[in-house]
């Protein structure tokens, strides 16, 4: 680096760089190829949100039944997210800090939800809860609706969103090792003062990145909802659930209204992920985020 | 440490030594009582671990394994010629045609689009970058219904580039065609994601070497950085695979879902639970996370090798 700049020039011309216009050409597929199917879907939802004016935008998203589905998916972020928080911090305890057989097991089988389609996520409550599933003739007689009510929306949003925290947190205890802990345990601190005081301190930053990206599946879901839901307006209806019934109702402006907040949702999730990026410093793996 | 002189029978001390959960109790227990009044469970020091792993199971089993076996126990009921004739219907098969072709056609776009995106955003300086690369995660973020429905608007006949794509012949909403753009958009960041850090890591030193050694450039890409890239490219291209076989909200606009034509399986489940068809969807249901642990196994084998191609070439 602190050789002469002519020199590295005269290297990046000929050994270890490329021909400038293979660099332009590279640059501008890649830009290309994002602009294509990035930035433009991106843009478009917003055009089409506003393309009939403010009024029509802002009625869209103040019309009841928009009102009901914006406080349902509040509502089943804010039971989802907490939980899946619980258990992450629970799963990368007892895997970051302890040695025991069938630990690599145990990671894998957190890791199934992201792999499973979520259709089926959504199906499978459907087999234990449903009229015809396991424990459907007793709900009846109980008088409690789990499918096509809000408690199978919450289950289906938990599967779906259910290793992300985790995924974050083991990697980054395993990291840090149990030294810290060790020694706040010898000079007497019990396990939650230990928890609270030397773990969490240390692993705020992801805990964070992973309960974004847990909260923004959760808000946005849209397959395994929509298995349980039964799609009844003011009542079980989710965001992503309320877009498309509007789609389909050909209420095109008021869809992609809908759509902009989950947009918006989807940007500020970005922003908040690049400024957690920055503070830690680090590149996360994909295989530390979300899997298929 | 040397443990011979601490007094400790040699056994013990190598037990011990093998466990960093053990270490701060030897020490103790060798200098004297400092935690002989305490109950040691298991020799650990750290307390939780009997909670900690118990709510992880029960909470994974409830909330995970139990509701996935519920499928395959319905679904175990069924005789196997039975479950050959649900799973092996002309529809159906037509609609396995169709996921994993598409999501074999989107992963190979991503995958070469992807390696591009990644040099260009590790190698070369331009204006807005890191603007460019905190927008390549937008798939994961946003909604997938939300993808669905701009993606259909873009390519519908009347759309940005439906307008210009339809007087050419091509047509991509309500065709196979719109399935391969809505999964390419999905699967996007996979390869971006996990070939930019190794390309990052990768010592320039290498390709210095290899110029000095007479390569030229496309020499020197293809035969030092391009092997220490594969595998990082081949699990980018797994994972872009495996989250399309299962995707679903952003398909189902944009398909037209016709049946042996444009259907993807995951719909063909939902249209069976909507005919209270409950076997049949289970059935097909099984089929796709049978394929999908099997790619889940493939990708963690990739992953190994990725972290050991790396670890070799560092």
């Amino acid at each position: 680096m602190s050789a002469a700049p002519l020199l590295q020039g005269a290297s990046r011309a000929t050994g270890t760089a490329e021909p400038a216009f293979v660099r332009l050409l590279l640059v501008g597929i890649a830009l290309t190829f994002l602009a294509l199917f990035l930035f433009t879907p991106l843009a478009f939802v917003f055009v089409q949100a506003l393309r009939k004016g403010m009024g029509v935008y802002l009625a869209a998203i103040s019309e009841p039944d928009a009102v009901d589905a914006i406080r349902l998916t509040l509502l089943v972020a804010a039971i989802a997210v907490p939980l899946n928080l619980v258990f992450g911090i629970a799963a990368a305890w007892t895997i970051a800090k302890f040695t025991f057989p069938g630990k690599n097991v145990l990671v894998t089988l957190i890791d199934v939800p992201f792999s499973v389609s979520p259709v089926v996520s959504g199906l499978i409550y459907v087999l234990i809860f449903g009229l015809q599933g396991w424990f459907g003739g007793w709900l009846q007689e109980h008088d409690v609706k789990v499918i096509f009510a809000v408690p199978g929306i919450v289950l289906a949003t938990i599967f779906v969103t259910f290793p992300f925290v985790a995924r974050e947190l083991i990697p980054l205890m395993q990291a840090q090792g149990t030294e810290q802990e060790e020694a706040a345990t010898v000079l007497g601190a019990g396990g939650w003062q230990t928890f609270f005081r030397v773990t969490l301190p240390n692993v705020k930053w992801g805990l964070l990145y992973g309960v974004i990206l847990c909260n923004a599946r959760a808000m946005g879901e849209f397959g395994a909802v929509s298995v349980v839901s039964g799609h009844i307006r003011g009542a079980t209806n989710t965001l992503p659930l309320h877009v498309e019934i509007l789609y389909n109702e050909y209420q095109f402006a008021a869809a992609f209204a809908v759509a902009s907040l989950l947009a918006l949702l989807a940007l500020v999730t970005l922003a908040l992920k690049y400024v957690v990026e920055r503070r830690t410093g680090r590149h996360l793996q994909p295989q530390e985020r979300e899997l298929p | 440490m040397n443990t011979s002189t601490m007094g400790v029978p040699a056994d013990e001390c190598r037990n011990l030594a093998t466990d960093p959960n053990f270490r701060m109790a030897r020490a103790f227990d060798v200098e004297g009582a400092a935690v002989l009044d305490r109950p040691r469970t298991n020799g650990r020091v750290l307390p939780g671990f009997g909670l900690g792993l118990g709510y992880t199971l029960l909470y994974l089993g409830l909330i995970v394994l139990i509701p996935l076996s519920a499928a395959f126990i319905k679904t175990a009921q069924l005789t196997w010629p039975a479950f050959v004739d649900i799973v092996t219907a002309p529809r159906v098969v037509a609609s396995y045609r169709l996921t994993f072709g598409a999501s074999l056609g989107a992963a190979t776009i991503n995958m070469v689009f992807g390696l591009i995106v990644a040099w260009v955003l590790v190698r070369y300086p331009f204006p807005g970058k890191r603007l460019v690369d905190a927008l390549v995660d937008l798939p994961f973020a946003l909604p997938t219904a939300v993808a669905g429905i701009a993606l259909t608007g873009l390519f519908a006949p009347t759309g940005w580039f439906g307008a210009w794509l339809t007087p050419i012949g091509i047509k991509v909403a309500f065709t196979p065609l719109g399935v391969l753009v809505a999964l390419t958009f999905i699967g996007l960041p996979f390869v971006v994601r996990t070939v930019q850090p190794v390309l990052e890591e990768l010592p320039r030193e290498l390709e210095e070497a290899a110029a000095t050694l007479g390569a030229s450039r496309w020499q020197s890409f293809r035969r030092v950085v391009f092997p220490i890239l594969t595998p990082a490219l081949l699990t980018g291209f797994a994972l872009a695979f495996a989250r399309a076989t299962g995707e679903y909200g952003s398909v189902i606009f944009i398909a037209g879902n016709m049946p042996m034509v444009s259907e993807i399986t995951p719909l063909l489940v939902i249209t069976k639970l909507e005919q209270y068809d409950y076997t049949g969807a289970t059935a097909i249901a099984v089929v796709m996370l049978v394929a999908a642990f099997a790619l889940l196994l493939l990708i963690n084998a990739l992953q190994v090798w990725t972290r050991r191609r790396q670890g070799a070439s560092v």
